[in-house]
């Protein structure tokens, strides 16, 4: 269970561009639920994965995982419990590794690690059997450079990384964002399958009011940093785009004048 | 050129392939621009020289000379990751403060090695000529060196220390502490650059404070000869390419040394050197541009 509360974040304090980006953020995310975050530009989701992650220290609040305080450790000691996939599918990757070596790397996530060989037989049978799930005919390629795959395939790959070690929390940082429709929605269907698969609990951030409807079981809203919306069950299920617009107008008083909100 | 020079050549090419080596790790795979090595191969030289001239034992004077540079390595790597000092400044600090240091290990500008032991003459059977038997040790010692090196790296801690050099953001979310793995990293290198300087201090007679000055642009002279020689993303073909590089910039040096037709002398070495830089540097890109002429 994710639980932030009351976080606050202000950039470039005591300056012409200060820039209040969390400002009093509470979400609570019970263990086994996948959320939905959405929210227009600068709205606050970004920076609100980031401090979830630990990559952006926030200036005061409490984050906690399954009762354990977040809000002082650094990335690396977080990844025991948080895993992540990037919206740079070369972000989520080491590039200059093999397929197999990333997944490696993957696999000890938040573990010691030794002087033991990273890739064994075992495990490179696991890998080529997750491989195998993707329907890529990556299974025949795991000493490939990973540089050499897609974005998409990138994306697919760091999905099965991110679930190769038990984790609290998943982060999805618009991780479909910058991939074509086609491999976009493939990415989508493999993340809701691999969430199904290991009942992972879920926060993903996305641009497309679509998305953040058809998949997941509650979706949040984001607005100056903080949650304006927060729909689940029933009263999700009947809602469309336009509602939803509706709803946030309603919520704020105002018009929305971003057509980011729109898309998708 | 005879074959005295030729293993001469060999000797000290082999000698250089293992600065090659940590200067592979620390700017390829940490992608850390580090000069620790200028002043890293002289405190090896420092360190191994001194102790052997106070009468300590050869083996156990070039393993403290190897962890003299490790330790240096650590102190480059702490300064820029602790105290947030950028990583070429850093290294430039370090190699400034070595030479301080390495005056002080000698006590002296230069210790020479004349008639005492070192690990060359311990080990050299009757049988052999010394100028024979050192390139034939290094070989082994080389090799040694390369293949210890290709089984860290692909470990779960040496694959840690190169994803951090590859994608430190992606490393840390995998639950690398990237700092720590640049200071193994920046050990790793110095202390195979302090155990270049113990071995060119054992078989040059000596080591002396200016022994250091260059160090780097030859090591990195290596790699970039033995990436263009032969190009590849293998990890054991490339500590194989780096060694090749040490190797064939020294002979080419010796060769324009020894060439009495091109008119060279011994101080025209650093310039052979930047020239042997830029065409290993200009040919991969000149051939991208040849093949990539024809692919249109």
């Amino acid at each position: 269970m994710l639980k932030a509360t009351d976080l606050r974040l202000t950039f470039n304090p005591g300056t012409p561009i200060e820039t209040q980006a969390l400002r009093g953020m509470t979400l609570e995310i019970p263990t086994g639920q996948f959320v939905t975050v959405i929210g227009s530009n600068g709205a606050g989701k970004s920076t609100f994965l980031n401090a979830v992650s630990g990559e952006q220290r926030v200036d005061s609040g409490t984050i906690e995982i399954d009762g354990i305080d977040m809000t002082r450790l650094p990335v690396w000691a977080r990844a025991r419990h948080v895993a992540r996939v990037f919206q740079d599918p070369l972000a989520g990757t080491c590039e200059d590794l093999t397929i197999e070596e990333n997944m490696a790397l993957a696999k000890m996530r938040g573990e010691r690690r030794g002087f033991s060989f990273a890739v064994k037989p075992a495990l490179r049978e696991e890998f080529r059997a997750q491989l195998a799930t993707l329907g890529l005919g990556l299974e025949n390629r795991l000493s490939d450079r990973i540089g050499l795959l897609s974005g998409g395939q990138r994306q697919a790959v760091s999905l099965l990384m991110a679930a190769l070690q038990p984790s609290r929390l998943l982060l999805l940082d618009e991780h479909t964002a910058a991939l074509d429709p086609r491999t976009a929605a493939f990415v989508l269907e493999l993340t809701v399958r691999i969430v199904a698969e290991h009942k992972l609990t879920t926060m993903m951030v996305t641009h497309s009011m679509r998305q953040a409807l058809d998949v997941g079981q509650r979706t949040v809203m984001l607005h100056q940093g903080r949650v304006v919306l927060d729909v689940a069950g029933t009263e999700r299920e009947g809602l469309d785009v336009h509602h939803l617009l509706d709803m946030f107008e309603k919520v704020r008083g105002e018009e929305i004048d971003d057509d980011a909100l729109l898309l998708g | 050129m005879s074959l005295y020079t030729l293993l001469g050549a060999l000797e000290i090419g082999l000698i250089f392939s293992l600065v090659a080596l940590g200067v592979y790790i620390s700017f390829r795979l940490l992608r850390f621009p580090d000069l620790t090595v200028d002043g890293s191969f002289p405190l090896g030289g420092a360190v191994a020289a001194t102790m052997i001239a106070a009468g300590y034992d050869p083996f156990t004077s070039t393993i403290v000379a190897t962890i003299a540079g490790a330790v240096a390595g650590l102190i480059t790597g702490w300064l820029n990751v602790r105290l947030k000092i950028m990583d070429l400044l850093a290294s430039i600090l370090m190699m400034i403060a070595l030479y301080s240091i390495n005056l002080r290990i000698m006590g002296k500008p230069n210790v020479p090695l004349i008639m005492e032991p070192t690990v060359f003459n311990l080990l050299q059977p009757e049988a052999l000529a010394d100028y024979v038997f050192r390139p034939l040790l290094l070989v082994f010692v080389v090799l040694a060196v390369k293949l210890l090196l290709d089984a860290y790296f692909s470990t779960q801690s040496g694959l840690a220390i190169r994803a951090t050099g590859s994608n430190a953001r992606m490393a840390r979310a995998q639950g690398v502490n990237t700092g720590l793995a640049v200071l193994a990293g920046m050990a790793l290198s110095n202390a195979l650059v302090g155990l270049a300087g113990a071995l060119f201090a054992q078989t040059q007679g000596g080591a002396d404070i200016s022994m250091g000055v260059g160090t780097i642009v030859i090591g990195l002279a290596a790699v970039i000869v033995g990436e263009s020689l032969l190009p590849s993303r293998k990890l054991y073909l490339a500590t194989i390419a780096v060694i090749v590089g040490a190797i064939v910039y020294r002979f080419f040096i010796a060769l324009a040394l020894n060439s009495d037709f091109i008119g060279l002398q011994a101080q025209d070495l650093n310039l052979v050197t930047a020239v042997l830089v830029t065409v290993a540097l200009v040919v991969p890109k000149l051939r991208a541009h040849w093949s990539g002429k024809k692919g249109n």
